[in-house]
């Protein structure tokens, strides 16, 4: 067998014959720029073309509701006056139950019409479903890599029961240790496949994802007269975050605030066979954010066409015990089931809504599908076998992989603000790494104002203190 | 039985050591550089085995893949846990809160 020296060597060959046909090098601009926007419209297709093929495989047009009896009973608790209108999109519905669809629709689209006989996606999330529900509709052969287990050969049930749904939907499933090398494995089958790397961080993904935003943009306008204030998303690698944001300007909202949140899981280490099943999330959490946000080419794809940092206004921290508590209220008061990790948004939604004025509208983007596995009292039962505490109290003593606290009472639902400003510097700091010395060009500057969304010279103020040079 | 005889064409788990420790990639934490990197898959068995033997396997996909037979039948064990008594209270709290 080959070594991961040997395919890793390969890496850039297995990768432009996997990829149909997207030339990463073509964007490739002065020293660490690249053009970001010439990249994204290799896709090629309008919106309208978007959605009809979304359409065609079951995704999207999914309900917009308004959470009537949420938005009550935070407005119950909100000074007078304030308590903004929640709404949420249903994403669940999509055909294999969650957002992930959408990132799937177009790379399976794109696969099929470039004669390949089949798709591979390294994914331990909603996305390998959504690949696998996708390629069965295109007639495309799937396979799909997950990290599931540690060393011991235990599963996180939230990702057993996404292993299910890949075999039930006719998908290949190599069910991995703890590791990076997930990727390693992955380019191993693209070369002995021939297959589409349908790579989350593609363009097709993304603007995929911009469907979903663009249709919350069009619908809220078009229901309430107005563009929703602020959109609260769910942000891991970034794709979410990107796709969302995009789509809201497409439909013309120019002045959404885009908020991201994570669950803080700061503490364990993603890579770590023992830390591996002490979370209860295993994703939508910080583990992901913040590195993707900070560097996202550490990717499975030349350039990550998802780049947070571009879109985001806020960016809010919440813990499990909170996700699991808003879950469970989203059922009792709302009367429908959906799983934990879709709820990460709507646990921040519920303090962000309490400080904005009625007459304004927040909107949760997404939900996911709940089952075994993917349950709050699976996770629960499972989070106390590995030896996790579990109690009611204050969310602030919530310790990750040790503590999960379920609030007491929706009061205490609240977020951590994480520092943009520090995410941005990490950023530079990271991408600088491969400076060389000479002066940057004013590409390069624009490049990099534009990777942060600044507009307050924040770029060239951290030039100027490293002492690095520019035209 | 770790010597019973499983038929071939049952369906099957096997495992498949992929990475020794040595090889695994840089950058890794100690506790995983440990262990070595394995994988999983199911399939049906190419011809009559014992469990713990290197045998091959048809993937849904007919593509054949060997490794260590280790499940006949694997079955779905992942369920919906037991009651979690600090969920069950929110429902009544959530009723408290709708008569403030």
């Amino acid at each position: 067998m080959e070594t991961v020296k040997d395919i890793l060597a390969q890496r850039n060959e297995i990768m432009k014959k996997s990829l149909g046909g997207i030339d990463y090098s073509k964007y490739e601009k002065d020293g660490l720029a690249f053009d970001y926007e010439a990249l994204m419209k290799f896709v090629g297709y309008s919106m309208e073309e978007v959605l009809r093929i979304q359409r065609e495989t079951k995704v999207g047009n999914t309900p917009l509701y308004e959470l009537k009896n949420l938005t009550k009973l935070v407005r119950k608790i909100s000074p007078p006056g304030k308590g903004a209108r929640i709404l949420i999109k249903d994403e669940a519905m999509n055909a294999s139950g969650s957002f992930k669809d959408r990132r799937a629709a177009l790379s399976l689209f794109q696969a099929k019409k470039e004669g390949y006989q089949g798709v591979i996606a390294a994914t331990s999330g909603n996305y390998g479903a959504a690949v696998a529900s996708q390629a069965l509709q295109r007639g495309l052969k799937c396979i799909i890599a997950q990290e599931v287990f540690d060393s011991r050969g235990i599963g996180q049930p939230e990702i057993l029961e996404k292993g299910r749904k890949c075999e039930a939907l006719g998908a290949e499933v190599w069910q991995l240790t703890v590791g990076p090398e997930l990727f390693f494995w992955s380019l191993l089958l693209l070369k002995e496949t021939g297959y589409f790397n349908a790579s989350l961080y593609t363009p097709y993904g993304i603007r995929g994802i911009e469907a979903l935003g663009y249709e919350i943009g069009t619908e809220v306008k078009t229901l309430y007269g107005r563009e929703p204030s602020a959109v609260m998303i769910t942000h891991a690698g970034g794709g979410n975050v990107t796709g969302t944001a995009r789509g809201l300007l497409e439909s013309g909202c120019f002045n959404t605030r885009i908020i991201g949140v994570s669950v803080n899981l700061r503490g364990l280490h993603m890579a770590s066979d023992t830390d591996f099943n002490r979370k209860s999330f295993t994703t939508g959490h910080t583990g992901f954010g913040v590195p993707f946000a900070i560097n996202p080419d550490r990717v499975d794809v030349p350039r990550n066409a998802a780049r947070s940092l571009r879109y985001l206004d806020r960016y809010l921290l919440v813990t499990q015990g909170e996700v699991f508590y808003a879950t469970e209220l989203l059922t009792r008061v709302e009367g429908i089931e959906r799983g934990p990790a879709g709820n990460t948004s709507l646990a921040a939604a519920i303090p962000v809504a309490r400080e904005m004025p009625e007459d304004e509208i927040l909107v949760i983007q997404e939900t996911e599908y709940t089952g075994a596995g993917k349950h709050p009292t699976a996770q629960l039962t499972f989070a106390r076998k590995m030896g996790i505490e579990i109690i009611r109290g204050n969310p602030q003593d919530n310790i990750p992989g040790r503590k999960i606290v379920i609030p007491e009472n929706l009061r205490q639902l609240s977020y951590e603000e994480y520092s943009l400003d520090k995410l941005k510097q990490s950023y530079l700091e990271h991408t600088l790494k491969k400076y060389d010395g000479k002066k940057l060009s004013l590409i390069e500057i624009k490049f990099l104002q534009e990777e942060i969304k600044d507009c307050n010279n924040f770029v060239i103020d951290y030039l100027n203190s490293k002492g690095v040079k520019y035209e | 039985m770790k010597n019973e005889l499983i038929k071939k064409d049952s369906y099957v788990e096997i495992k498949i050591h992929l990475l020794e420790p040595e090889e695994r990639v840089e950058g890794i934490p100690e506790d995983t550089r440990k262990v070595p990197f394995e994988a999983r898959i199911k399939g049906f068995l190419v011809n009559d085995a014992c469990m713990g033997e290197e045998v091959e396997i048809i993937t849904v996909l007919k593509r054949v893949v060997s490794g260590t037979l280790i499940t006949v039948n694997p079955p779905f064990k992942h369920d919906f846990g037991e009651p979690v008594r600090e969920l069950l209270e929110i429902g009544w709290e959530v009723d408290e809160l709708w008569k403030q």
